[in-house]
Parts: structure tokens; C-alpha cells; sequence
């Protein structure tokens, strides 16, 4: 609202009096903790920060900020924050969701958000489980769970979170994890800075219905070898020494080799920019589940007209051309007659 | 354009016509109806419409499924609605006869286009001989033009094809009963002339086409009189020919003006809402911000995170749409936002009748949320009347921080009628009255902010959108705890909100108008209390009882929840209370259940509006009853 500088916060600042009400040994716990340190790096005022989240675990996230917040409900959170951003292009809006909120019931909601490239940050807990509602599988569950609503094992196929945002035309995707705080506030730091809707997929550990979902990839002493990070203009490798890489074969095909067998110049160079998402897409599909080696950081970070920005625009060229709109010229707009 | 030969023929003078326009979906019909509405309405009669249309874009050609009609009434005192039965029928082709002949006058006109009569034509419309020659139209006027070959003739020396020219006969038909009821010409020119501009050839075509049906009618020896509905005697000022829908969005855009909102229209296109999308799409220049969502929830949703941001959030939807909102709105509630839920109601259930009008969607609006969930609901009466129904809605969506209602129907969403234009600097201003600064004092002595803390006098919460530094709070869907806003299970705070929440929304009573009876000799035995749509055809039915000697009152209710402070009264001066609504009676079940009363539910649930002569015989039928 003002154009002085903005004052210095710290972590406390951007934290709510209210008690905190996870389970204790959340993941959800270092989420909020790497967004609120996160905060007073970013230069953003208290005052013009809102989020904006559904129903679930997660979406409980804004009783514990210190800035503008609206807990919705369950799914409608990207359609919300849709009417807020578009019209007030000042606020900061962050929405926070979940697997089942984003992907399940708010399916809808997310996609055409960002289709529409909405100026919003999205941070989707993905714990591949319900939470809230005390264990039934999430739309993305591996198949063949079992949980209390699937006894005998779930037999649905589940959503690949960054293969959808990036069919859904998302001019922003990335993959972070709740056990890597560092690794959480670089890639927030690139969601927020994104003019338009960036989307965030966080692997979150729940530590109740779904224990250990991501131990594979995100422990401590296997990340090196199972988590490949995407830094763009660098060669895509990993490992303990990086000996691992991903090549693309003639056929467009991804795959993970040894470095030394194809020697370091055949290895992938990340993109992220790149204007086609068929290679990020083939990235999200270079693991089947957190069991295998997985992508994180950002997979697709391009430039489109902001939806709120191009609608201002509309206005203003209106505005322009037809002078501001005058009530009394609109209610004649039509033929009119006058009576004596 | 002369009427030299005017004399040959007798000119006649009527007090009111009803014509009905009648031809397949792809004839043009709506848009005849709607210019010859035009010229009537600039020539200076009171008119009223009804367009009647499937909901099939294109049904088969030439079925009775397909045929598409618009009624007009034209008059030269004030009528309130499209007319009973139609005096005159246009019917462009053998199913639009088929399909209208039953609801036709006595003896009524027909001017039918004789080139569509024929061996196949008939067959699809189901007839098995022609009409027009079997006798079977004896009881009526008949008048066949050959329509059809009369346009292709005179298109022909323009270059026009005979297959385009075709299409211009629906101008040809506007041009006859041009003639026959001797409207202007020069605004239908005008109006060709502009609308196709970039059409050289189409322009050419309808504009040959519509003046010779105008000369038909002068030459042909086929009429023996025309008519003529003089001007109405209307009050002085200056008027426009407005629909439901347009002056709805007219009103939305006045009222952002009045409370100086940004307006955010978040909307999903159905019938018969998607006009008010349309319109407000095109007046950018108002500020105003129209957003196609991607299904009605976030329509509503939208238009509920505008609101949180400080804008006029709006949504528009028809009964299906209303059904998925109901959750959003019941988040409004808790939230207690301004909100205001556009539902142009339909016939229904389910998908049911998608362009005819119902008004059963009341106790939906009412009650159709989980939990006690109270909403104000506003009702439009008439077409113009959508103007000031929608600023209500918004003055009591903003003065009481909640999502309202505002009910309209198809009938009156398409129909048209003039307007008298208001003085847009006299309607009364609306006041957002953002926060501005801490409201209460925290524990340790410093000023905060909570969001909960009510006006003492209209129970409303503060408005503080994001923006101001020491405002900022978090709300949502759970229970509040009073006063703080924050996350509350007491049982005892949730039942002391949930009372707040409806006494806000009871108080509203005392800041509407007291509903107005006409009771023209003070001592009438029979009340008939309406609302919505009906209100042309219960004004029209209780004149024609006064008429034949009956005392009877009218009242008709715009706030439908919660009732205007006086209704209890009133209604407990009438020994008889008949409420007349097009749905299975549920405005009577309401003020029954409210306020004791015995009143007498009159159903119609056929998709088409009252007509004046059925309220008439209701009147009569329970005042013979109760004698």
C-alpha cells in the first residue's frame, strides 16, 4: 500500500498466537517453518500477504501465519484465490493444498488455474494419503494400497502431480520435499518470484496414516543416490560422486545411465525454459514412484501473459477507448424516447 | 417510405393487440419479435413480451419441437403483461400453425407464409391434409402471403441468391405487420442498416425484404383495414425498452458505482443467466471484471475471493448452478462476507425445462444449505424492476456483510417492457465501510483486530480486506469463536453464532420497506400476496375482478427473507389470502408456517407465466367459495 521501504521482519514476525495442531512429527511442521523463514528474505509486506487453502491437514496453514488468510473449502482454494488475485494484483497470494484437495476434489479447479496462469503460488502437500479424514487413499496412493477404505487394495492408477501441472499448460512446476528445508525455500523463492501460477509439489512425510512414504528417495543417507536434481543449464546428474546422469535416446526416450558408459557431454542439459514441455514432461515420468530415482527442483519455468494482468489490461484499453464508463450514457445505450 | 395508397384501405382503431410470432428455430423469429417490440416502444404503446423459445439451438427443421414464438402486447394504456391470448398469429411454416393454434383468440388472425405449405412441410408438422385448404381454419381470419418466393422475387434484382434470400423472409413477415399495425419504419431501417453494415448484401436483401412486406400489405387488396394502437399515456420522462437481464446487469453495474466496488462477476454459462455474463463482458469500461469460470462452484468461489479483497463479488447462475454453489454460499455465511448469488430460475428439476420460467427455486434459496445458514433473498418483480432488485440485493449484501440472493425468473430475464430511466444521482449511495484500525484491546493492553466484533446495531461484522497493516486476521469455514474470529469448538460459542448469525439476518426486517397493499376501497375480503414474475399477471387479474365488482387486495413481496416487518399484519386483516406462484406452492408454505395464516396456494407449473384471466377465475372461484 506504500512505497517505503519494507520494514525488516524475522521468523517471528510471520508467525499467528495460534497453536500449532499437527501431529506431532508432521512433515507439514518444516513446511511452515521453511516458508515463514523464507518470508523475511523475500522483501514482502505482512499487510499484502494472503493464503488462501481448501480442506485437509495442510489447509489448516493460514490460522498459523501472521498475514491475511482464508481457510475455504474443500477444493474451490485456486478458485478463490482466482477472485482475489485477478482483482487485487498488490496481494501476495499463496494457496496451500493437498493431495486430495488439489488433485481429488479441487481437481478442477487447479487445472484451469493454471491453464489460466493466475499470478498464485501453489504449494501442494503431496503425502499420498488422506490425513484429515483418518487414512483412505489419495488419488496418489500407488496402487495396491491398502488403507481403511481399501482393504483389499486400492486398484486405481494414481496422478503423476508434475506430469498434470504440465498437461495443464503450468508455466511453473517443481518438486521439493519436507526433509531438505534448504532445497524447500530455494525452490518457494523461484515459485513466488514467477509471474503467474507457479506450482509446487512437496513430497510430506505423514507420520500417522502414511509413515516412511518418501524414506526411499528423501532419507538422509540415500537422497544423494535418489533424488536427481534439476539446476537449469547444468547437466542432469546425481549420485554420491555424480555418477549417474539422464540421457535422451534418439527415440526422445529418457533414461538414467552411468556417466562413465556415455561419457559426460551425452548427458541431459536441463532446460527449464524451454517453450516445449515435453521434455519436463518426460522428466516427471523418469520415476514411477518414491521408490525409485526422482526429479526435484524446478522442472518448467516460462514466460505467458498473467491472467490478472492481461484482464487489467483489457480494462484499461476500454477505459481508453470509451473514456470511463458513465452510468447515465449506459442506460441509454439503446434507443430511447421521452414522454411529455 | 409513402403510404399514398393508405386511403384504399380503412384504418381502425385498437386499444391493445397480442401478436405472436411464430416460425422455426432458424427463422428469426425472436429477432422479428424483438424489433417490432422496438418500433412499438419508440412509437410510444406499453408493451410487454414473451419470448418462448426450445432449448435445442436447432431442433429438426419444420418439427413442432423447433418452433421458436415471441408474444408481444401492444397497447395504448398500461398493460402488465404479454397477453392472454394472442389476436394475431404469424406462423412462418405448417408446425408453428400446429404448435400455436390452441392458445389463439376466438377468430383470431393468421397471416401464415403459404409457400411453406407444402406436401412436406405439412408431413413433418403432422398434418395430414393442408390446413388451409381442408376447412379445418374456418372459425379464423386467414391471410397467405407467399412469403418465401415474395422476398426471393424481390432480392432477385439485388443479386441476392434465391437460397440467401430466403432467409430475409422473416423481414418481409416484420414488414407486413409493419403495415398491418401501422408502425414507424425508419427505426427498423436504421436498425438493418447499422447491425449489417459489414454486410453489404445481407444489409441489401432484409432491407428489400422489409419493405416489401410493407407494400404487400398497402397493395395487395388482400387486407381490407390495417390498425392502429395508439400511443399509452405514460408519465413524463425519458424511457428506454429494457429486458430483465439487461437491466439486472445495468443495476449490478449502478450499484458498484454506489458503493464505489470494483465489480467481479465470476459466472459459468447456463441458460437463461448466460446474458447478464454477456452484457457486463462488454462494459470494461465500468471497471468491471467478468471471469467465464470453469464450472459454477468456481463461479461462486471466485466471487468469493473478490469479495475477501475489497470488490463487488458477484456470481449469476439458473437452478442447476444454484445447486452446486449451495456450499460456497453456506462458506459466505460463516465467513460473512457481501456476496450477491444471481439465479435466474427455470423450470426444474434437474436439468428439466431450461428457457421456460419457474419460481420454485424459493424454498432452495431459503433452505437449501447444511446447518443453520441463513441468507437474504430479494425478488424481482418485472423486467425493469431487476434494476433495483439488484441494488438492493448489494446494499444488503454489503450493509450486513452477507451473501443475498436476488431471485429472477426466465419470464422476466427475456421479456422486455419500457422503462422509465431513474435518476441515477438521486438513488442513495452504499457504504462499504472498510476497517480502518483495531477494534478491541488484547490481553496485554495492546489494540488488535478481530474480525467478529459485530455492529451493535445491524449485527454486521467488520470488512477489512488485505491491504492494512495491523488488520490482518485469518477466517474460514470452521466455527469462530465470537468476537476473536479464531477457531472455536466451544458448544456454547457455537450456539451463541449461530444465533448471531440469524438474528443479523432477522434484523434486516426493520431496514426494508413495509411491503404496500393496494386495496383501492380499503375493505377488500380477498388478499392475493404474490411475488416475482407473477406480479403483471395478479395486477392485471385483480383489475378484471374489481372490474366485475369484486373487492379485492394485492400485495407483492420483493424481500422474500426476511419479510417486510408489516407482513403479519397485513396478512391478518384479510379473511382470504390467496398466493398465486408458478411452483407447488411455496411462498404459501412459508408465510403459513410464519405467520399461522390459512392462505390459499394457486399452482401453475407449465413453464409459462400466469395469465391474467386464470388469476381472475381463482379470485372468483374462492370468493364464491367462501361466501
Amino acid at each position: 500500500m506504500t512505497t517505503t521501504a519494507v520494514p525488516p521482519t524475522t521468523r517471528k514476525d510471520w508467525a499467528s498466537d495460534q497453536e500449532v495442531r499437527w501431529c506431532p512429527g508432521c512433515g507439514d511442521y518444516s513446511i511452515l517453518a521453511a516458508v515463514q523463514m523464507l518470508l523475511p528474505e523475500l522483501g514482502v509486506r505482512r499487510e499484502n500477504t494472503v493464503f488462501v487453502s481448501g480442506i485437509g491437514c495442510a489447509a489448516r496453514f493460514p490460522y498459523y501465519m501472521s498475514t491475511y488468510g482464508l481457510h475455504s473449502i474443500h477444493g474451490r482454494a485456486p478458485a478463490i484465490a482466482t477472485g482475489l488475485a485477478t482483482t487485487r494484483p498488490d496481494l501476495d497470494v499463496w494457496v496451500v493444498t493437498g493431495d486430495g484437495d488439489a488433485l481429488s476434489i479441487g481437481g478442477n479447479h487447479l487445472i484451469h488455474a493454471l491453464r489460466r496462469n493466475v499470478r498464485m503460488t501453489i504449494l501442494m502437500f503431496n503425502n499420498q494419503i488422506y490425513g484429515l479424514t483418518k487414512g483412505q487413499y489419495s488419488p496418489t496412493s500407488e496402487v495396491a494400497k491398502v488403507t481403511k477404505s481399501t482393504p483389499f487394495g486400492s486398484v486405481d492408477t494414481p496422478f503423476n502431480p508434475i506430469s498434470l501441472a504440465l498437461g495443464a499448460e503450468a508455466t511453473f512446476v517443481a518438486r521439493t520435499h519436507d526433509m531438505d528445508r534448504q532445497h524447500m525455500q530455494e525452490t518457494f523463492r523461484r515459485a513466488h518470484e514467477h509471474r503467474g501460477a507457479a506450482f509446487v509439489e512437496v513430497y510430506q512425510n505423514c507420520n500417522v496414516f502414511n509413515d516412511g512414504a518418501f524414506e526411499k528417495i528423501t532419507g538422509r543417507d540415500v537422497r544423494a543416490s535418489m533424488l536427481v536434481p534439476l539446476v537449469h543449464g547444468q547437466p542432469i546428474r546425481f549420485g554420491e560422486s555424480l555418477q549417474n546422469g539422464v540421457v535422451q535416446r534418439p527415440d526422445g526416450r529418457l533414461e538414467i545411465v552411468d556417466v562413465a558408459d556415455v561419457g559426460e557431454d551425452a548427458i541431459l542439459v536441463h532446460d527449464e525454459q524451454r517453450p516445449d514441455p515435453g521434455l519436463a514432461f518426460a522428466l516427471s515420468r523418469l520415476s514411477h514412484g518414491p521408490d525409485e530415482p526422482t526429479p526435484i527442483g524446478v522442472f518448467r519455468a516460462v514466460e505467458r501473459p498473467e491472467y490478472g494482468s492481461s484482464m487489467a489490461r483489457q480494462i484499461a484499453d476500454a477505459q481508453e477507448r470509451r473514456g470511463a464508463g458513465d452510468l447515465k450514457a449506459l442506460l441509454r445505450s439503446g434507443a430511447t424516447w421521452t414522454v411529455e | 417510405m409513402t403510404t399514398t395508397e393508405e386511403h384504399q384501405h380503412q384504418r381502425r382503431q385498437l386499444d391493445r393487440v397480442v401478436i405472436r410470432f411464430a416460425g422455426d428455430s432458424g427463422d428469426g423469429m425472436q429477432l422479428t419479435g424483438d424489433r417490432f417490440t422496438a418500433s412499438s416502444a419508440l412509437f410510444g404503446n406499453d408493451l410487454s413480451t414473451f419470448p418462448d423459445f426450445p432449448a435445442e439451438i436447432r431442433a429438426p427443421a419444420g418439427t413442432l419441437a423447433g418452433v421458436s414464438a415471441f408474444q408481444v402486447q401492444i397497447a395504448d394504456y398500461d398493460i402488465l403483461t404479454p397477453g392472454d391470448v394472442p389476436n394475431v398469429l404469424v406462423a412462418m411454416n405448417p408446425a408453428a400453425l400446429k404448435a400455436n393454434l390452441g392458445v389463439l383468440e376466438q377468430g383470431a388472425t393468421l397471416v401464415v407464409n403459404s409457400d411453406s405449405f407444402d406436401e412436406r412441410s405439412l408431413g413433418k408438422a403432422g398434418y395430414a391434409s393442408n390446413p388451409l385448404n381442408d376447412g379445418s381454419l374456418a372459425a379464423y381470419t386467414v391471410y397467405e402471403v407467399p412469403m418465401t418466393s415474395l422476398t426471393q422475387e424481390v432480392c432477385k434484382e439485388a443479386g441476392v441468391k434465391p437460397r440467401d434470400a430466403e432467409r430475409s423472409k422473416n423481414f418481409f413477415a416484420l414488414g407486413l405487420l409493419s403495415w398491418l399495425y401501422t408502425r414507424p419504419t425508419e427505426p427498423t431501417i436504421q436498425w438493418i442498416e447499422k447491425r449489417y453494415a459489414d454486410r453489404p448484401l445481407v444489409l441489401e436483401a432484409n432491407a428489400r425484404a422489409f419493405r416489401a412486406g410493407y407494400h404487400f400489405g398497402e397493395t395487395a387488396e388482400l387486407f381490407e383495414a390495417n390498425y392502429e394502437v395508439p400511443p399509452a399515456h405514460f408519465p413524463p420522462g425519458e424511457y428506454t425498452q429494457v429486458s430483465g437481464n439487461q437491466a439486472l446487469a445495468w443495476g449490478l453495474i449502478a450499484a458498484s458505482r454506489l458503493a464505489g466496488l470494483p465489480l467481479f462477476l465470476g459466472s459459468y454459462p447456463i441458460t437463461p443467466a448466460s446474458d447478464i455474463l454477456h452484457e457486463l463482458s462488454r462494459r470494461k469500461e465500468f471497471g468491471v471484471r467478468t471471469f467465464q469460470a470453469e464450472d459454477e462452484i468456481a463461479g461462486v468461489g471466485s466471487a468469493i475471493g473478490a469479495a475477501f479483497g475489497g470488490a463487488l463479488g458477484v456470481t449469476t447462475t439458473s437452478g442447476p448452478g444454484l445447486d452446486l454453489k449451495s456450499e460456497a454460499i453456506g462458506l459466505a455465511v460463516n465467513l460473512e462476507l457481501p456476496l450477491v448469488v444471481v439465479d435466474i430460475q427455470r423450470g426444474g428439476p434437474s436439468t428439466g425445462l431450461p428457457t421456460k420460467a419457474e419460481q420454485a427455486d424459493l424454498l432452495h434459496a431459503m433452505y437449501g444449505r447444511h446447518g443453520e445458514a441463513p441468507v437474504p433473498i430479494v425478488a424481482a418483480k418485472t423486467p425493469s424492476h431487476c434494476f433495483e432488485a439488484a441494488i438492493e440485493a448489494v446494499r444488503i449484501a454489503v450493509k450486513y456483510r452477507t451473501p443475498v440472493i436476488l431471485l429472477s425468473d426466465g419470464y422476466l430475464a427475456n421479456g422486455a417492457e419500457p422503462w422509465r430511466l431513474p435518476d441515477v444521482d438521486r438513488i442513495e449511495p452504499i457504504d462499504p465501510g472498510f476497517a480502518a484500525e483495531a477494534n478491541h484491546v488484547g490481553d496485554d493492553g495492546t489494540p488488535v483486530f478481530w474480525p467478529y466484533v459485530r455492529d451493535p446495531g445491524t449485527l454486521a461484522r467488520p470488512w477489512a480486506p488485505p491491504g492494512v497493516p495491523g488488520l490482518e486476521h485469518r477466517i474460514g469455514g470452521l466455527e469462530k469463536a465470537d468476537g476473536s474470529g479464531n477457531v472455536s469448538y466451544d458448544p456454547a460459542n457455537h450456539e451463541r453464532m449461530v444465533r448471531l448469525r440469524a438474528a443479523k439476518v432477522a434484523g434486516i426486517a426493520r431496514d426494508v420497506p413495509a411491503v404496500e397493499v393496494d386495496d383501492d376501497t380499503g375493505d377488500a375480503e380477498l388478499l392475493v400476496l404474490g411475488w416475482g414474475s407473477t406480479y403483471g399477471a395478479i395486477v392485471a387479474g385483480v383489475r378484471r375482478a374489481r372490474a366485475r365488482g369484486h373487492k379485492v387486495a394485492h400485495a407483492h413481496l420483493v424481500h422474500m427473507h426476511p419479510f417486510p416487518s408489516n407482513l403479519g399484519e397485513v396478512l391478518a386483516r384479510y379473511r382470504t389470502v390467496l398466493v398465486p406462484e408458478m411452483n407447488l406452492g411455496q411462498l404459501s408454505r412459508l408465510v403459513r408456517a410464519e405467520y399461522l395464516v390459512d392462505a390459499h396456494s394457486f399452482s401453475k407449473v407449465q413453464g409459462v407465466p400466469f395469465r391474467a384471466g386464470e388469476i381472475e377465475s381463482a379470485i372468483e372461484s374462492l370468493l364464491k367459495g367462501s361466501a
